[in-house]
């Protein structure tokens, strides 16, 4: 039994336009706010991504809120968890927010877990049966939700290895445009005098401060606008699938920071390649372990090992990054995310 | 309860010992067709619920999910928990099968004729829970206080064998500046040595417990000697630092879940009986615990306060350069106090998993939270505030529990972190110098 390379690279092609690909591109996007222009060590980000999955799923499911205001929920949610973070710390040392925003996020995981909340947040199974539904495929009889917005008809979408059913083209045309429009947000904000005075706070803060800047409420605005990026971001993230609490542990942070430092912490097409890099290769690299051991190439390694080595691996490529390219691929070594 | 207690008496023992007979010989005869999860591919709405008895999971309860011309049959998992896919919203009928349930134990609800069976409807949400109220036939209450006694002596001893682990970490951070995130996995690290020679090589515990510290001390100076001296010599910044640290707490952890596996293993000698001093019951294994904390962390001070060593490593983390100008080899108190680090991670870990208790490949990441909220708490770098804000957190972590749902413990000390950085940033015993 030999090795379908084909079908690995069809299956890691999937990867490059997936809505997951754009959800965790929108995260590494916020973190790059966050971590790469302000300097801000945010350790929480899925702890945003949480909020924004349970605060879309809650609003729709319990208190049966159309998409829009769930939307609004969950980005208002997000914009109280920055202000109660960063009211605390942003006037700290740099790893002190490290340490309360990676506990915050933790202690939303727990609230998400516990037994006690179970008929609201499905305790440690999560949600399901929020994505709304399509109606009648000819009257749209029925429609709501996610899916109830959807103006394609019913079919099948796409090409080659991107064959796709109607809501998950939608949902990928839908993600990829906020991922785009979040860019150019940013891009436009980087260039703008607001910009200037976030990368100067990162460059030495005291002499912002000397220039007169408040520098505690530019901190928190970028800290509110990338956390804002997540909470997006795990909306974008729970339509294709389950909210599974689970999914939302430090490991997602980790994931995102080792996105954003794959294509560059101080640029704009940094997080969006990396998170398009990431997800192609893990998905390359682990289609291969998987089916070499089941070829039995890797005799000492069984099936479920084979799926552990991709963390390996994610762990391992971090560590090399910030060793020997801090910058990134897109990244210029003179403005260096890590100045302090 | 009263009504119970009847309910039960009612029945003779002899018949419960026939039908408990009965069942396990049935058990042992047929391998059962039912999972903890059942159908929840196939259907979008989800009937679950948890089967606990005090805090203790039942395994191997069987439920019947019935209704909407719908029946499944499902059975409580290794965690108590259990699951199944319905098709449609609507109302069903949940029945637990009290005789799988162990001896003694039934369904109690005072206002309810059939407790075992309940009536759930799946509405909006998608899905709905059926939690049953599980207890001896009789109700045994302890009194108030002496849960407070209980707690307070466990939140000793998880205190305790938390400061084992976060002196290490906060000398290494006094020293080098570095948050160490693998540390979580330096504290694994003991305890699955311990694993590797008490149980898979079979030798005596004592000597599996020495061979587990010292390999520890070596695995500390392994991770100085192959990647942080490098890296400090090639002028790294503490953040990269850092992130590096988070990158090689990936690798390592699922490196030991590549060798040792996902499940939880015991050490020997672990879930030993209480033994009663007093108003205080505590196993052997929880006295030797504490006992040895306590011996290790006297000599810990007794090192950092009496010996050159030890000062040289206090004068390190206050100021490096001075003390490298006053003639302090730098970079050998680094070495030792890594290698101090990493043993003390490894006891800490050897009783960690005897506290939990268990072995398992992610065990230091579940407490690495904990461990920098202690530092933390006590003041970043000073190796005695680390020992108070252990304290602290082990204590809270246990005495919250007489509130705090038990699965919701931790939530409490990490909220307790953020209200102390929000008063007093430098912590309980740090000194308030500019730290913004």
């Amino acid at each position: 039994m030999g090795v379908d390379f084909w079908q690995i690279l069809m299956n890691g092609a999937v990867e490059l336009i997936s809505p997951t690909t754009a959800a965790y591109a929108l995260a590494a996007l916020g973190l790059a706010i966050h971590f790469g222009y302000t300097g801000l060590l945010n350790f929480g980000q899925a702890g945003f991504m949480a909020i924004g999955a349970y605060g879309f799923a809650i609003s729709t499911l319990t208190f049966q809120f159309p998409v829009w205001a769930a939307v609004l929920v969950g980005v208002g949610a997000s914009v109280v968890f920055a202000l109660i973070l960063g009211v605390p710390t942003l006037r700290l040392r740099a790893d002190y927010l490290s340490i309360v925003t990676i506990a915050a996020a933790e202690i939303l995981r727990l609230i998400f877990t516990t037994n006690t909340f179970d008929p609201v947040t499905g305790s440690a199974n999560g949600l399901s049966g929020y994505k709304g539904s399509y109606g009648d495929p000819v009257t749209r009889e029925g429609a709501w939700g996610f899916a109830g917005l959807n103006p394609f008809p019913k079919g099948s979408y796409g090409f080659g290895p991107w064959v796709m059913d109607e809501y998950n083209f939608f949902l990928t045309i839908v993600a990829w445009v906020i991922v785009i429009l979040a860019a150019l947000l940013t891009w436009q904000l980087m260039r703008s005098p607001w910009g200037r005075v976030i990368k100067g706070i990162r460059e030495d803060e005291d002499a912002v401060r000397a220039l007169g800047k408040n520098v505690y409420f530019y901190k928190m605005q970028s800290l509110i606008l990338g956390g804002v990026f997540g909470t997006l971001a795990g909306m974008i993230f729970i339509l294709p699938r389950a909210v599974v609490p689970s999914n939302y542990a430090t490991t997602l942070t980790f994931f995102i920071y080792t996105i954003l430092l794959l294509g560059g912490a101080a640029t704009i097409l940094g997080p969006v390649v990396g998170s398009i890099i990431f997800w192609v290769l893990l998905s390359i690299v682990s289609g291969f372990i998987a089916r070499a051991q089941g070829a039995g190439w890797l005799p000492f390694l069984s099936s479920v090992q084979a799926g552990q080595l991709r963390f390996i691996i994610v762990g391992v490529v971090l560590m090399l990054l910030v060793i020997f390219r801090p910058q990134g691929i897109f990244g210029n070594k003179k403005e260096l995310a890590f100045v302090k | 309860m009263e009504v119970t207690g009847l309910r039960r008496r009612r029945l003779p023992a002899l018949a419960l010992t026939f039908i408990a007979l009965l069942l396990a010989m049935l058990t042992i005869g047929s391998a059962p067709a039912t999972a903890d999860e059942v159908g929840l591919d196939e259907y979008d709405f989800k009937v679950s619920g948890l089967v606990e008895l005090n805090d203790k999971p039942l395994a191997g309860v069987e439920l019947v999910i019935e209704g909407s011309g719908f029946k499944v049959e499902v059975e409580s998992g290794d965690d108590g928990r259990w699951a199944v896919g319905v098709p449609e919203k609507g109302d069903y009928t949940v029945t637990l099968n009290e005789e799988t349930l162990p001896e003694g134990i039934a369904v109690i609800d005072p206002e309810d004729e059939t407790p075992n069976v309940r009536e759930i409807t799946v509405g909006q949400s998608g899905s709905a829970v059926a939690n049953f109220f599980i207890g001896k036939g009789e109700r045994n209450t302890v009194s108030w206080g002496q849960q407070l006694l209980d707690r307070v002596i466990n939140g000793l001893n998880f205190g305790l064998l938390l400061a084992l682990a976060a002196i290490g970490l906060s000398l290494i951070f006094g020293t080098t500046g570095l948050n160490n995130f693998a540390h979580a996995e330096m504290v694994s690290f003991g305890a699955l040595m311990a694993l590797t020679f008490a149980v898979q090589l079979a030798l005596p515990l004592w000597l599996a417990i020495i061979i587990a510290i010292v390999l520890s001390a070596g695995f500390g100076f392994t991770l100085d000697a192959a990647i942080w001296k490098p890296l400090r010599r090639k002028g790294v910044g503490l953040i990269p630092m850092m992130i590096v640290s988070i990158g090689l707490s990936l690798a390592l952890r699922y490196t030991f879940q590549l060798f040792y596996g996902g499940e939880i293993r015991q050490l020997p000698f672990a879930g030993m009986a209480d033994l009663k001093l007093g108003p205080i019951s505590l196993s052997p294994i929880d006295l030797a615990s504490m006992a040895i904390s306590l011996v290790v962390l006297a000599g810990v001070a007794f090192f950092l306060l009496r010996t050159r060593i030890g000062k040289a490593t206090r004068a390190v983390s206050d100021n490096p350069s001075l003390a490298s100008a006053s003639g302090i080899d730098v970079d050998r108190v680094i070495r030792i106090v890594w290698i101090v680090g990493g043993a003390l991670a490894g006891l800490s870990g050897i009783l960690w998993a005897y506290f939990r208790p268990g072995v398992s490949w992610d065990m230091g990441f579940q407490i690495l939270l904990l461990i920098f909220a202690a530092v933390t708490l006590g003041g970043l770098g000073t190796a005695f505030g680390a020992l108070v804000g252990s304290l602290i957190v082990g204590l809270f972590v246990e005495i919250s529990t007489l509130w705090l749902p038990s699965d919701m413990k931790y939530a409490g000390a990490l909220v307790i972190l953020i209200l102390v950085l929000l008063f007093r940033p430098q912590g309980v015993l740090g000194r308030k110098e500019r730290i913004g």
